[in-house]
């Protein structure tokens, strides 16, 4: 119950807001054609619904969104936790994190649909690499700090040396590469909506320039509210899994 | 043949600018199975460099270090570590970090919960098997790194300033309960503290070490049984105090003259 106060607490600004919006709107205080009330916003959501297939598109840009994070997750962590735990990989990829990490990917966008075409590998090519570079710094600044006792305990209970990266390091390093992976999790939408408005026949993103290009301004609306609302739901639920895998965290 | 052979053992690093730096020089120490052996000096004369040396962490640059006979090349579950700062594995509750040693050497998951629960009753932390580290107190903690140390059976017990880190009560009592746990096992144990009181209530040897680089100064042997009255303890170990504030003075000036 108190839960339940506390979620809805925070979600007061957010109402007052929207209010205010469409008070604003009723009131003529903002010019509907460039800047639709919520409530044609809401219709035009149902419209979305209905005529435009906001749910295939959605799905197709969760689709890729997913594809690209959880592949720059995974190849992320590995290669940070190598660079902490061997020189080798380290000489191998440090100069190139470090030297990329200042280039807005988004600008690898065309790049990528040259090599892979218009459709989902170009997407998630590019969602990937602009998602990678913080998981992969984070994971290595934090494994390379990993406290060396917990690595001679380790040794000294019988494992492998080779088995420590991911029995030792990889748990210790866990609550940065948590920060960095929800920072990831952000990137991932910028490079989706980015890749699609470029070009694309389907996806969240092809759907607000088209709207907006045809001016149906409450459609774009809602396209994007529907993009705000999926990447808010999708970082609400990392927060929620990255706690439940952090508990050992909590004082 | 002495159960713990250290043989004119020498560390060196090289420092940031390159030069050698001799941690210690000229170890030479034989300890017998069972025994309980501390070594005092002040800090940075080397004790955690020798300890780690036996440990199999870092290599000796000269000499040997060999167990039952056996040079020491790595580490192992033979020679169990606890360090001042606990060192337990964050992520894993109580149960979780004294059954890790248990998983690594393939011990069935319901006798291993049995060892593991052995081993969490004697050290008093019934109760709290699904515990993560970070809502234990100090002395609890080290209490589970005790636990997962002796859980492993090792023949030596490597610690290092284990109660440096807890409160003086604290500290007392884990000394109480470390000896009470010696006379039940019987185990060999290297102990390192900057405490000589602790150093002459637990031990029977107490190893002097002076600084820079780090050499034994003397070895004195406490004679003290069980029931030593604590007027006698003090007595020892203020003569070792003595032993030892030369080289605890020389060392902070030589300190103070770096700085
Ligand atoms: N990895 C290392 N590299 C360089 N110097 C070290 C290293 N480890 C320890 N030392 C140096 O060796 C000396 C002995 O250190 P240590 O064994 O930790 O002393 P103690 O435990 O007696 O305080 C210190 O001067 C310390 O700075
Ligand atoms: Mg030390």
């Amino acid at each position: 119950m108190v839960r339940l106060a506390s979620r809805l607490h925070f979600y007061i600004p957010v109402l007052l807001a929207f209010t205010l919006w469409e008070a604003a709107s009723q009131a003529g205080l903002i010019d509907e054609s460039v800047f639709p009330s919520l409530s044609s916003v809401l219709v035009g959501f149902v419209r979305l619904l209905t005529n435009n297939n906001l749910l295939m598109h959605a799905g197709i840009s969760i689709f890729r969104q997913m594809s690209g994070f959880l592949l720059a997750a995974g190849i992320g962590i590995a290669a940070g936790i190598l660079m902490a735990t061997s020189g080798w990989a380290r000489f191998a990829i440090e100069p190139i994190i470090r030297l990329t990490y200042p280039l807005p990917k988004s600008a690898l966008i065309p790049l990528f649909i040259l090599w892979l075409g218009i459709g989902d590998a170009s997407k998630i090519g590019a969602i990937f690499l602009g998602a990678l570079l913080p998981v992969v710094l984070s994971t290595y600044n934090s494994a390379r700090g990993v406290n060396v006792a917990l690595v001679w305990s380790a040794w000294s209970l019988g494992t492998p040396r080779w088995q420590v990266p991911w029995k030792v390091v990889l748990p210790a390093a866990m609550p940065e590469i948590v920060s960095g992976l929800r920072i990831s999790l952000a990137l991932s939408f910028t490079l989706l909506v980015s890749a699609e408005f470029l070009i694309s026949q389907e996806g969240l993103g092809y759907l607000i320039s088209q709207l907006g290009e045809n001016g149906d301004y409450p459609g774009m609306f809602a396209a994007v509210l529907a993009v705000t609302v999926i990447g808010v739901a999708a970082d609400r639920s990392f927060l929620a899994l990255g706690n439940r895998v952090l508990r050992w965290t909590e004082q | 043949m002495a159960f713990l052979e250290i043989q004119d053992v020498r560390k060196s690093y090289v420092t940031g600018q390159g030069e050698p730096f001799i941690a210690v020089d000229g170890i030479d120490l034989t300890i017998e199975q069972g025994e309980f052996i501390s070594l005092v000096g002040p800090s940075g004369c080397g004790k955690s460099t020798l300890l780690h040396m036996i440990g199999g962490f870092v290599p000796c640059t000269e000499g040997a270090i060999r167990v039952d006979g056996v040079a020491v090349q790595q580490p192992g579950p033979d020679r169990g570590i606890v360090f001042q700062h606990f060192a337990l594995f964050p992520w894993k509750t109580v149960r979780g970090n004294v059954e890790y040693g248990l998983v690594e050497r393939g011990m069935p998951r319901a006798e291993r919960r049995q060892t593991a629960q052995r081993f969490i009753d004697m050290v008093g932390l019934s109760g709290f098997e699904d515990s993560f580290p970070s809502r234990l107190s100090g002395g609890m903690q080290q209490r589970v790194a005790i636990a997962r140390m002796l859980a492993c059976e090792p023949s030596i017990l490597l610690m290092d300033e284990p109660f440096g880190a807890l409160d003086a009560q604290t500290r007392k009592i884990m000394q109480e309960e470390l000896r009470a746990l010696w006379h039940q096992f019987g185990k060999t144990v290297v102990f390192v503290t900057h405490d000589v009181r602790e150093a002459v209530f637990l031990s029977q040897r107490v190893v002097v070490m002076s600084t820079r680089p780090g050499r034994i100064k003397a070895i004195v042997e406490t004679g003290l049984g069980p029931g030593a009255s604590r007027a006698l303890i003090d007595e020892k170990a203020d003569k070792l105090w003595d032993m030892l504030r030369d080289e605890v003075v020389r060392a902070m000036a030589a300190e103070r003259s770096k700085a």
